[in-house]
């Protein structure tokens, strides 16, 4: 069973109580369809859990397979250095079948934020080595694809629906009680 | 079900396709570590993909020296057309024939369907293996086993 070896820290764009029983971390890309996907899971998981789970997301993008998912990570990184990582996050992936350059500054624009100031920071690589600190720490992991969860710091390896994700949150917040 | 080989013992030697019209010799890659990848077939699904991950930190594996090698029974026009697809920067080895051979010699071979099994090895620069890990069929091993033990090897 693989683990986390890079421990959740206030690094970390993290969602939800601190104090949870249960922390669910997600390693994403977001040009994934997998992870679009798993977005509306998470967002399910998170409304049953409340105060029960902590959400921590890390960029993993596949660069290789998916062209602007270096970039949306970027943006994402960007995005949060103004405050605004989960707002970002969420756009990025409600918006990924149109992922492109013009639409990452277009969706930096409706939150208010200089999109100058994104350019320059996506032609200058500024947030490269943090998303790259994420995706080599989860390489470490045994993150194997996007999404790859893990719960309490264990890789999930169990199918990524909401019932199979729920099920599995559920006895750990019943064993940590 | 076969055994995989265990560290120590030296690694089978073998001459592949790695194109259509080129083998290659395993004997004659001594001087740097080998990473053998066994997988079932090409066209598996994409983003949880083995080989996608492995293309994606490419460069870690590089940056050890070594040189990795997919291995599967698929032939070598369908590796070409795969790789191409998917853009890996290195080379899949066609054990088509006859088929699963080397496989075999690995105790990486899955009778019951007739492909490879989802196995790692880690080749010293002297061809002697030093970790091998077999992967459930339908479980995506990752690359921290490859890195840890790229790490432990003998500078």
């Amino acid at each position: 069973m693989s683990k986390l070896k890079t421990p959740v820290s206030d690094k970390d764009h993290s969602q939800g109580n601190p104090e949870a029983p249960v922390t669910l971390v997600e390693y994403g890309d977001y040009e994934c369809p997998h992870c679009a996907a798993a977005h509306l899971v998470v967002q399910q998981l998170q409304a049953h859990f409340g105060e029960k789970l902590r959400f921590v997301f890390r960029n993993f993008p596949m660069s290789r397979l998916h062209r602007y998912a270096e970039a949306a990570a970027q943006t994402a990184e960007f995005a949060a250095s103004h405050g605004k990582f989960w707002p970002m996050h969420d756009l990025l992936l409600e918006n990924q079948p149109r992922l492109s350059r013009s639409v990452l500054e277009e969706l930096a624009q409706g939150l208010d934020l200089d999109t100058a100031e994104l350019a320059t920071a996506l032609d200058k690589y500024t947030f490269e080595r943090r998303v790259h600190g994420d995706f080599t720490g989860g390489v470490r992991s045994g993150v194997n694809g996007t999404p790859t969860f893990f719960l309490n710091g264990e890789r999930y390896d169990g199918i990524k629906d909401y019932q199979s994700l729920a099920a599995a949150i559920e006895t750990l917040a019943q064993s940590t009680l | 079900m076969s055994a995989l080989l265990p560290p120590g013992t030296p690694a089978p030697d073998f001459q592949l396709p790695v194109s259509p019209n080129e083998k290659i010799t395993l004997s004659e890659l001594r001087g740097n570590p080998v990473i053998l990848a066994f997988y079932p077939a090409d066209w598996s699904p994409v983003c949880g993909d083995q080989l996608a991950l492995y293309n994606e930190i490419h460069s870690e594996f590089e940056a050890h020296g070594a040189k990795l090698f997919g291995i599967s029974v698929d032939g070598a026009y369908c590796h070409v057309a795969y790789a191409e697809n998917r853009k890996f920067q290195f080379p899949l080895l066609a054990d088509f024939e006859p088929k699963g051979a080397v496989s075999k010699a690995y105790g990486a071979y899955f009778e019951p369907a007739g492909f490879s099994d989802r196995a790692l090895y880690v080749i010293d620069k002297d061809g002697i293996i030093r970790w091998s890990y077999l992967s459930p069929i339908g479980v995506n091993p990752g690359a921290e086993g490859i890195l840890e033990a790229l790490e432990a090897l003998p500078k």
